[in-house]
């Protein structure tokens, strides 16, 4: 391999594990909601298009930098989450329909009128925010002079890349170390034995939707300094949010931030060698390979060797 | 209980006098497009209503039938209508695929999977551009009628078909290992019915017809671009209301979900204001039925009776 060629897999594969560490937390959000409320949401990506249109709107009117108002759409969206489990979701748990997929489609109309209504507020033309830093970058020769090869690191990237380990890891740490977040798991791993235990499981499925909205939503914040916004977005990350769940294996946390580095990396090396509109393609392709070959998800690979 | 038996037949009947009575170029179109939809519905509903497997991607078959339609006009310089009979192999051949592939998941992601589906194939139709033309779309330049008589006549026969085929199928043992399959597949498999076999066929005639309805479109519009026929909202979320305001495994729930989705997708499009919000009142309307009227408003009839006769009392 020349120079050149190896110069550009490897920015490839730099920009595909920056894009991944948010696809990860895209990942974390909905595997948590699917784990603890045995739920998919539907309504994930467009609950990611509001938080950037909030981040969006606290730019262009006030001019508050998109990562500052991580710390305002995350709660926004727990608020928003919360009364979307409370008042939609959980009456239609307790219906009795003939088809059991009812709250899945329920998500599907929140979805639908989410993004609706985004395209009414804001038209359907494209938006981002302007940052003045959005073209810096860090060079490889500044720092090592005589490098033979040429790689350089996007600061938004980087900076994204950066919050979304931090929050990942403070998610952690909230699910492995705290009351609350143990209470969380017991529920997602046994209903039944974590109501015994005296946990309040309804309480808790309103906490990690709005959580997984949270999630979402700050993803969504690390993500408009890069990415442009539309109103129909949001569609196109619920469906990543869904194959890297599938992936990394359902409802495991570990397995969405493995799941989420490697769709990255997959789709940053299709829009570079086959061509931008097929990456798409290649996100799904992964996706039907996983369901074939890995219905478990790639930590179940280890799990049988043990 | 006679009047019940023969409604369909009355119904029919009426249907096929209507363009005798020099009825409205527009009412017909609505009239077509209400049992092109009730047509779709249909099919959805012998697999997500009777065999339980929710489908999210039944634009995948519409827009399947509907580019086997335009492809055979704009490649072979064949007439779209045989778009009709050779949709069915074509359609067949990829459900018989996507089966294989997504038949193995169970309930959400199921649904998921054919989702994913859809997508696919729009994304691959848009790529594709020099086979399917991109985002341009395919043309039909001449058409067969200027006048909509005939469209309406094809589209009726081709709803009383598939009413006629999937009332038999439903009444027949199949249905009832259908059924089986929806209430507890675990229990079905342990009585012996191989629970991946039925649910292929549910999703193989399913898909057929979708795609017939898709070919049917293409003659019809005369005109489809990828955006169109594999839309996630405006096609295989439709199709699920037409399936779920209607009545949810009925005979006669698709056509009334068809009627009223369509008629009230007619009405908000033609308020200039509101047109452009109708995915919001669609949306809004599929919660309401979710949280209140789960089966429909034909599987829920009695329920809504009920609501009418206190209203009347009270």
């Amino acid at each position: 391999m020349t120079s050149p060629q190896l110069e550009v897999l490897l920015q490839t594969i730099i920009a595909g594990l920056l894009l991944g560490g948010l696809y990860a937390l895209i990942g974390i959000g909905m595997t948590l909601i699917m784990g603890v409320m045995k739920i998919i949401n539907l309504a994930h990506g467009e609950l990611m298009m509001v938080a950037m249109y909030i981040a969006y709107v606290l730019y262009s009117s006030f001019h508050i930098d998109p990562y500052l108002s991580v710390f305002l759409a995350a709660p926004v969206l727990f608020l928003l989450g919360v009364l979307l489990q409370k008042y939609l979701i959980t009456p239609v748990l307790r219906v009795d329909a003939i088809i059991p997929e009812n709250q899945v489609i329920l998500t599907v109309g929140i979805g639908m009128v989410l993004s609706n209504v985004a395209a009414i507020i804001f038209s359907s033309d494209y938006r981002s925010t302007p940052v003045d830093y959005s073209t810096k970058a860090w060079y490889l020769t500044d720092i090592w002079k005589g490098s033979p090869i040429e790689l350089s690191l996007s600061m938004p990237w980087s900076v994204s890349f950066v919050f979304a380990v931090l929050i990942t890891v403070a998610l952690w740490f909230f699910l492995a170390k705290t009351d609350l977040g143990k209470s969380i798991r017991a529920t997602a791993q046994d209903k039944d034995a974590a109501t015994l235990m005296g946990v309040n499981v309804g309480f808790m499925r309103i906490v990690s939707f709005g959580l997984g909205s949270s999630l979402v939503g700050a993803a969504g914040c690390l993500f408009i300094p890069i990415y442009y916004l539309y109103p129909d977005l949001g569609g196109q990350f619920t469906l990543i949010a869904f194959v890297i769940t599938i992936l990394g294996g359902l409802g495991s946390t570990v397995g969405a931030i493995v799941g989420g580095l490697i769709l990255g990396v997959f789709e940053s090396l299709t829009a570079t060698y086959i061509g931008m509109g097929w990456a798409p393609v290649g996100r799904f392709v992964i996706f039907v390979l996983a369901l074939i070959f890995i219905p478990g998800g790639i930590l179940s690979l280890f799990k049988r060797r043990r | 209980m006679d009047l019940k038996k023969y409604a369909p037949f009355i119904i029919l009947g009426l249907l096929a006098l209507l363009p005798l009575t020099g009825i409205s170029t527009y009412m017909l179109h609505v009239l077509i497009i209400v049992i092109m939809w009730s047509v779709i519905g249909m099919a959805w509903n012998l697999l997500g209503g009777y065999c339980g497997q929710v489908s999210f991607g039944h634009a995948a078959f519409f827009g399947m039938g509907a580019y086997t339609a335009g492809l055979l006009y704009e490649k072979l310089g064949m007439s779209a209508w045989w778009g009709l009979p050779i949709s069915v192999p074509v359609v067949t051949v990829f459900a018989l695929v996507m089966g294989f592939i997504f038949l193995r998941l169970r309930g959400p992601f199921f649904a998921l999977g054919t989702l994913a589906m859809g997508v696919i194939l729009r994304i691959t139709a848009e790529n594709l551009t020099g086979f399917t033309g991109g985002d341009l779309g395919i043309m039909i330049r001449e058409r067969t009628w200027v006048d909509k008589t005939w469209y309406f006549y094809i589209i009726l026969i081709l709803a009383a078909v598939t009413y006629y085929v999937i009332k038999k199928v439903v009444e027949s043992k199949l249905g009832y290992y259908f059924v089986a399959i929806r209430e507890d597949q675990d229990a079905a498999e342990s009585l012996g019915i191989d629970t991946t076999l039925y649910k292929t066929i549910a999703l193989c005639l399913s898909a057929v017809i979708t795609g017939l309805a898709g070919a049917f479109y293409m003659n019809y519009m005369g005109y489809i671009d990828p955006k169109v026929v594999f839309a996630l909202h405006d096609i295989s979320v439709v199709t699920i209301m037409v399936v779920m305001v209607g009545g949810v495994a009925t005979f006669s729930g698709p056509i009334i979900g068809a009627l009223i989705m369509v008629l009230l997708a007619e009405v908000i499009r033609s308020i200039p204001k509101l047109g452009m919000a109708h995915h919001t009142f669609f949306g809004i309307l599929l919660i309401v039925i979710i949280i209140f009227l789960p089966n429909g408003i034909a599987g829920d009839w009695p329920k809504l009776k009920k609501i009418f006769a206190k209203g009347k009392t009270a």
